[in-house]
């Protein structure tokens, strides 16, 4: 019965990597509260809306990419297309947004 | 191994979602839909962006008043954790311990579903204190598409990760169904990806400015 063996050992390996990521994924959420509470401080603060609203920004893009790389496993292998397709949908989408709020500048 | 044996639960190999040649080309076809979502909610972001605060010659409540921290607050908290109980889900589901799945697939549905009850009665507020209607002015039309778009996906998302726990209740996890589950937690995961942008954009900038 080498083959069973062989399987539970896989097995073994497997739910430890699961168990790993698991651990990541449990100090992402754990960050993602910490900017969270950050953002809605800063606000509430009521500090300078030149320093508040670029960090809030930056807290929310970062947070954007701890859920795709994280959450949505982007950082396991095989996940080329999805950078890919994903990346490009945020091209548009930033060229998207700069166009219609240049337009009403006039 | 007969096709029967690898479609059974108690033999599913590793990565189950992406094992069929169904389950890979599930996977990409949906990070494209995703890619197409983001451009979509761009474009209202940007309709948001340019008629915020714009009431035209209606009378109206700007952001600044509008808008209150608490519950949005609230909001924010329940979905990330909404977003992290679907993770557990996968992870049992990476173990191949479909009723741990389902009971972490049930506890992220409860969760959306207090998100949703809570913008409801934000949209209830706004109406009936403020008088902040769909077609009051451009400010309300384009909020209430840019929020409304993505309560829209809470419901569908959560009736979708319904339909799929009910469905596949008495089936057991096996290869044909673990993409499904898989795809439908992407699809959780992209709502709060949305939400994260609306709490700053619209709530938190707009409490700002």
């Amino acid at each position: 019965m080498s083959k069973n063996t062989n399987s539970t050992h896989t097995d073994a390996f497997y739910k430890e990597k699961h168990k790993e990521e698991m651990k990541y994924q449990v100090i992402t959420f754990a960050m993602m509260i910490i900017f969270t509470i950050i953002a809605f401080g800063l606000v509430a603060g009521g500090f300078s809306k030149y320093f508040t609203i670029p960090v809030i920004l930056v807290l929310a893009a970062v947070q954007f990419l701890f859920q795709l790389y994280y959450f949505m496993h982007m950082n396991q292998k095989g996940h080329e297309m999805p950078a890919l397709m994903i990346y490009s949908g945020v091209f548009a989408a930033i060229l998207t947004i700069l166009a219609l709020t240049t337009i009403v500048w006039w | 191994m007969t096709h029967d044996e690898m479609l059974r639960s108690d033999n599913l190999p590793h990565e189950p979602e992406k094992a069929t040649l169904e389950g890979k080309n599930k996977f990409l076809g949906f990070w494209f839909f995703l890619g197409g979502e983001t451009v979509l909610f761009a474009s209202l972001f940007g309709t948001y962006l340019a008629l915020k605060n714009s009431f035209g010659s209606e009378e109206g409540v700007p952001t600044t008043e509008l808008f209150g921290l608490e519950l949005v607050f609230i909001m924010t908290v329940l979905l990330l954790t909404s977003s992290l109980t679907s993770v557990y889900a996968m992870y049992h589901m990476k173990n191949h311990d479909f009723k741990k799945m389902q009971l972490w697939l049930g506890v992220t549905v409860l969760l959306g579903a207090a998100f949703l009850g809570c913008e409801i009665y934000e949209f209830y507020h706004y109406v009936h204190h403020y008088e902040h209607t769909f077609t009051a002015h451009a400010f309300g039309s384009a909020f209430y598409t840019l929020v409304g778009f993505h309560g829209a996906h809470v419901v569908f998302g959560l009736s979708w990760i319904l339909t799929l726990m009910i469905r596949n209740a008495r089936r057991g996890l096996n290869l044909y169904n673990a993409p499904k589950f898989y795809v439908a937690s992407l699809y959780w995961h992209f709502i709060d990806v949305v939400w994260v942008f609306i709490f700053t954009v619209v709530y938190l900038m707009g409490k700002v400015a």
